[in-house]
């Protein structure tokens, strides 16, 4: 009667090991840019959300940045936004004035005389979605994360708060929240869209200069603001592909 | 982070415009911590490296101070970013679900690249035959600490030693790309963010590695000038002149690099040129151009040029390395404070800057920047009684085959 070889030797054990590290490597280089961004946009025809401004419309009444606090307990005190409006003032002897006193949320006073101003506006700032979001690209853990719909969102249970991604985003939408220290940042109220209402911002706008819809929809609101308007983005040269797109946007703005 | 009371005293600290996000640093002294402790262990360990396999023979007196100064200051190395992260308790989340598109991502699994594969095992194929010698010299609980050291190896033949000798000298060579891995790295981390125009060079991680190299001599040559006082033993004054000559040349490569990525920016003069500007000549005019140029480079480099010409007497050039070493260590420290603190004072909005205090009372960033740099000298303290470099038997010679 033959023995069948039963035992595991050493030798097998070190091949077996080597043949799943060797099958690890490999997966990894088949798909070797896959880290080179973080998202890419989905061939699926889900919705894809996207936000207008149209600076025109913005009369700096602050109203988006008081809902916004209210609305996502962002803390009271006065220098974390996920949404706030800025004020600039070009002046005759071309100096550029920028404030943005509590986010505008008390709303706004010029302080240079009407005579000197070249002329003035006001930019409402929030989170840009982008599509390739470098916030969520250097994300250690993976906490902060596009959701398919193109929303950077932040898993809050998961953040291990090292701010990391408050350093990679470009237009300063990120803050460490002091008291649950982990980050916080714009969701697009993602809680209301879920239950099909608009984003709070987007409600208390009195002027309707806040636009947001579905960019695969080409007759959504979106879409066709952006069909009717020339549209720029924050920073284009950084190539985030912010979903962002902003009317009138002067080249002072960055 | 430090807390800001009121917005009287938030706008205080501003000048021009910033995104309100900004206001308060979100990186503090204890990130300035990490590059700097990561780089003094990686540029001890190039510098012991130097001597095993550049066999450098002069710098045989400070090979197992390098090696043992490297792990003091690796095992603190995580501590400033464990303890400055908002969730420290979560800190494991980066090395079981780790995000792959992060440069952050991956620095735990460098570091216990770094410290388990080279540093440990360089250190106890060096120590083996020692540890056994002196585990069976010592008696009652050492005995057995010894013991357990060793693995319960106790071959003392010739044939073994040669072996971890061999063995040895390979982990040395994985072990020099290893530690421009990690500090290359650690440069990354930085140099990666787009966002932000003072850190996003690719000049960054070589400038980060160089700039190790200078600090990491020179911590050791300040070791190994305090500890052979200490021990009231001789310098060896040889090796401490040829430690000088490799700082005095790195200095000149780190220099080097460091005034290319400037002037390579100054030339370019692209958009953030104008701020950067500002920023340079005002909020960072003394930790840059007084600390980390003129401390860190002008007086050690014109001061150890001087001394490849002219050699002063023994004891006037223990004085003048011993403070070209303090000076040395000090510039690097304000150089990564400048890369660190300097990036984040300057909005992104390229409109205006924020403000960065130092408390030196009270400010538990400070407190635990510095407790974290000084708990590795006492690490490296209780090593050096546990592993006595100068009770190590004599190096087995291998014959030339």
């Amino acid at each position: 009667m033959a023995i069948e070889k039963e035992n595991f030797s050493r030798r097998d054990f070190i091949k077996n090991s080597s043949m799943f590290a060797g099958g690890v490597v490999f997966a990894s280089l088949i798909n070797p840019y896959k880290f080179v961004f973080a998202t890419k946009q989905p061939k699926g025809k889900g919705k894809w959300y996207g936000i207008g401004i149209d600076i025109e419309k913005c009369i700096g009444c602050g109203s988006c940045a008081r809902a916004c606090k209210i609305e996502n307990n962002v803390p009271d005190d006065p220098f974390f936004f996920r949404n706030w409006v800025e004020q600039y003032t070009i002046t005759n002897d071309e100096r550029i004035l920028v404030s943005s006193p509590n986010g505008g949320i008390d709303g706004f006073k010029q302080p240079v005389p009407e005579e000197d101003i070249y002329k003035t506006f006001f930019v409402p700032k929030m989170c840009n979605h982008c599509a390739k979001s470098p916030c969520t690209q250097v994300c250690p853990v993976g906490a902060s994360f596009e959701s398919p719909e193109g929303l950077a969102l932040v898993d809050q249970s998961y953040c291990i708060g090292c701010g990391y991604c408050v350093q990679a985003c470009p237009y300063g939408c990120r803050y460490i929240d002091p008291v649950k220290g982990v980050v916080d940042k714009c969701t697009l109220c993602y809680h209301r869209l879920e239950k099909g209402l608009d984003p709070a911002c987007m409600m208390a706008c009195p002027t309707g200069a806040r636009i947001y819809g579905d960019l695969n929809d080409k007759n959504s609101a979106v879409s066709l603001f952006l069909k009717e308007h020339n549209c720029a983005v924050l920073k284009p040269q950084l190539n985030t592909e912010s979903k962002l797109f902003y009317n009138d946007l002067s080249q002072e703005v960055h | 982070m430090d807390k800001i009371q009121s917005l009287y005293e938030a706008l205080t600290k501003v000048d021009g415009f910033i995104y309100p996000n900004e206001l308060a640093l979100n990186w503090d002294m204890l990130i300035v911590m990490y590059p700097y402790i990561t780089g003094l262990v990686a540029g001890a360990f190039i510098l012991a490296s130097l001597n095993r396999v550049f066999d450098i023979k002069a710098l045989r007196p400070t090979y197992e101070l390098s090696l043992l100064t490297a792990l003091s200051f690796m095992l603190v190395a995580t501590m400033p970013l464990i303890t400055h992260l908002g969730q420290p308790l979560r800190f494991y989340e980066m090395l079981i679900t780790p995000h792959l598109t992060s440069a952050m991502a991956i620095f735990g699994f460098v570091y216990l690249w770094y410290l388990m594969v080279v540093l440990l095992l360089e250190i106890w194929f060096d120590y083996r035959y020692d540890m056994v010698i002196w585990s069976r010299e010592k008696k009652g609980f050492m005995k057995f600490f010894y013991k357990a050291l060793t693995l319960w190896v106790s071959d003392t033949s010739p044939e073994s030693r040669k072996t971890d000798e061999k063995i040895g000298y390979f982990i040395t060579v994985v072990g020099i790309p290893s530690a421009f891995l990690l500090h290359g790295y650690v440069g990354f981390i930085f140099g990666s963010i787009k966002a932000n125009p003072w850190w996003s060079t690719v000049m960054m991680p070589v400038i980060f590695l160089f700039s190790a190299m200078v600090s990491g001599i020179a911590l050791v040559m300040f070791i190994y000038m305090v500890v052979s006082y200490l021990r009231k033993q001789k310098i060896d004054m040889n090796a401490l002149d040829t430690i000088a000559k490799y700082l005095f040349y790195i200095l000149i490569i780190d220099f080097t690099l460091e005034s290319l990525d400037q002037i390579h920016r100054i030339y370019e003069a692209d958009e953030s040129f104008d701020i950067l500007k500002i920023l340079v000549r005002g909020k960072l005019f003394f930790t840059f151009f007084i600390m980390q140029i003129g401390v860190g480079v002008v007086i050690p480099l014109a001061t150890l040029g001087f001394l490849q010409f002219k050699k002063p007497r023994v004891r006037i050039r223990k004085l003048i390395y011993w403070i070209i070493s303090i000076c040395v260590l000090v510039g690097i420290f304000y150089m990564r404070w400048n890369v660190v603190i300097g990036g984040q004072l300057f909005s992104k909005s390229f409109y205006g800057f924020t403000s960065y205090k130092v408390n030196l009372i009270g400010g538990s960033d400070v407190t635990l920047s510095l407790l974290w740099f000084i708990v590795p000298f006492f690490i490296l303290a209780f090593l050096l009684w546990l592993l006595p470099p100068w009770k190590k038997a004599p190096p087995i010679e291998i014959p030339e085959e």
